[in-house]
């Protein structure tokens, strides 16, 4: 039964990742694809529990690696998608019209 | 405290899905970002206080400040024309991290259950193809690794590689916990082995696509590894990445013209048959103060940036020069093709830095049908995205790829630096077309011109 309700989240975490992208401007392709680059950085907390129990040099080593790895991937793509989406901004024109409450 | 950790884990997995659908918009994708960074820093710290770490506290640490703080000066180095091969680096980590988790788990032999052990296998393998083909295509952008290698029968061997690394693997999950730790080293090398065999012959030029597939792969990798941990943060937000990863290479792989199965198992330049049309007519040449005269009294001008006008370092002089339209009554635009720059959104990022706002940004599909309201084009640094060749001319290399109809504008205005065909070697039909002037120079140079001839106006 575990292993039915992995499946479904599975199955369900493959469609909201399919559906949020659908609707994106190619604009913000290069963040988005540098964004969820960042998100799979969760994969620090994997990382972190196997060093935390991990016995011997070997296994110890591996996890060391695992853990700075991870940590690479989190800060980096982080850094550089907030530098990225940072600069994205409107025409004074936009935020005007913004700012009257229209469109 | 298992209980606020799952709690927190939950927090984390929906600021994710939030975040990445933030990043949708650009007015919302700064935040969505800045969302996603606090769930992982929440879900980073809670994991300290997680029942299954006992030990090494300090030496993980370590390793959180070293690979943090590299990564975060060299994230804030970075000069925005190198952003593909950095994004390629770091998601060639995360890949690594995965295939490094799975290599614990599989050292422990502690599995209980076969379908753990086939999702350890699994992860195992995505996860080192994505780290070395990733490290792979970071060298060849950085330049550090130049063209590309091919060799007789390569498809075949690459085969090879890969049945001998999935046989090693099925080895693995078939004999429970008794396999040898020799077969799990050849299990690991091989794979690597395959990531860098199956980069290696692929272009530059193609290499996004390339890049996209991998972030994928290391989402459905990190996924895998999740449920082996037993970590729903994990399978959540790794298969996230994955679907939304594998859907943004399709787009990608379509902006440019190219299925995906072409981009991994063929060369670039082979599609096209039989003589390419001969071009009729001849370039004719303008000089940079009858251009600026055109573009002042023009009520509609569109700019077609490529990555030329980036090499140049020509986009903040490009701006000005756009302003001082601007302050003329002048409409301008921004026409970017989904290939302009070095993968898909590259150039909107390298316009964004030298301050274009983006609502005057238009794609493909928004400025097609205005070239023929529009008195000017501006053509900087781009060429096969303009060349009317991929409509006309089934014997062009470049045929069916979908192109901005700057031919179909009243005047066409090309910033070239010489009169050769360029990069991909294929001759441009609009340069000859009569309706088209060439503006010779560095794109530098020549915005530093039309910026000077429009003050003197």
């Amino acid at each position: 039964m575990e292993g039915f309700v992995a499946l479904y989240i599975f199955m369900l975490a493959a469609v909201v990742g399919y559906e949020l992208i659908t609707k994106v401007p190619v604009i913000l392709h290069t963040p988005l694809m540098s964004g969820s680059n960042f998100i799979h950085g969760i994969v620090l907390v994997g990382a972190m529990v196997v060093m935390g129990h991990a016995e011997g040099a070997a296994e110890t080593t591996i996890g060391f690696i695992a853990v700075l790895l991870a940590a690479g991937n989190a800060v980096g793509g982080y850094v550089v998608t907030e530098r990225m989406l940072e600069m994205f901004k409107p025409s004074d024109k936009l935020k005007e019209s913004k700012n009257k409450g229209g469109h | 405290m298992d209980l606020i950790i799952q709690i927190i884990y939950f927090i984390g997995a929906l600021l994710f899905i939030l975040g990445l659908k933030m990043m949708g918009s650009p007015i919302t994708a700064r935040k969505g970002i800045v969302w996603a960074g606090f769930g992982m820093l929440l879900a980073t710290l809670i994991t300290y206080f997680h029942s299954e770490i006992t030990h090494n506290y300090i030496w993980m640490t370590v390793a959180i400040a070293l690979g943090g703080i590299v990564a975060y000066i060299s994230g804030k180095k970075v000069a925005m024309t190198d952003m593909p091969q950095m994004i390629a680096l770091y998601n060639g980590m995360g890949g690594g991290a995965a295939a490094a988790i799975a290599a614990v788990v599989l050292l422990k032999m502690e599995f209980t259950n076969g379908i753990v052990q086939t999702l350890a296998v699994l992860g195992a393998v995505i996860g080192t193809v994505a780290f070395s083909g990733s490290l792979i295509a970071f060298a060849k952008l950085q330049g550090l690794m130049k063209g590309v290698i091919r060799f007789p029968m390569q498809q075949w061997v690459n085969a090879l590689v890969f049945v001998i690394t999935l046989t090693l693997g099925l080895a693995i999950i078939l004999s429970g916990n008794n396999y040898a730790i020799g077969t799990l080293v050849a299990f690991f090398v091989f794979a690597l082995a395959f990531g860098v065999m199956m980069t290696i012959p692929i272009g530059g030029a193609d290499m996004p696509v390339v890049i996209s597939l991998y972030n994928a792969l290391t989402g459905l990798a990190v996924g895998f590894e999740g449920y082996v941990l037993g970590n729903p943060a994990m399978m959540i937000a790794g298969v996230v990445v994955g679907s939304a990863g594998t859907l943004l290479t399709q787009l990608m792989a379509k902006a440019m013209n190219r299925p995906i199965s072409n981009v991994l198992f063929s060369n670039f330049g082979e599609g096209g048959d039989g003589e390419a049309q001969a071009v009729s007519g001849s370039m004719k040449e303008i000089d940079s103060t009858d251009v600026a005269v055109m573009m002042a009294f023009a009520e509609k001008v569109v700019i077609i940036p490529g990555y030329g006008m980036a090499v140049a370092q020509a986009q903040h002089k490009v701006w000005e020069m756009t302003k001082q339209l601007q302050e003329r009554g002048v409409t301008v635009k921004f026409a970017i093709h989904p290939v302009a720059g070095r993968m898909p959104g590259h150039m909107n990022v390298l316009l964004a830095e030298a301050g274009v706002p983006y609502d005057i940004i238009y794609d493909l599909d928004e400025i097609n049908e205005e070239f023929p309201t529009t008195d000017v084009v501006l053509v900087i640094g781009a060429n096969d995205v303009v060349n009317p060749a991929a409509r006309t001319d089934p014997a062009s290399p470049i045929y069916g790829m979908p192109i901005l109809n700057a031919d179909y504008a009243k005047n066409v205005i090309v910033v070239k630096r010489g009169k050769g065909t360029g990069f991909s070697g294929i001759e441009n039909h609009l340069f000859f077309a009569d309706n088209t002037r060439m503006l010779y120079g560095d794109g530098q140079d020549v915005a530093n011109d039309l910026v000077t001839s429009l003050k003197e106006l």
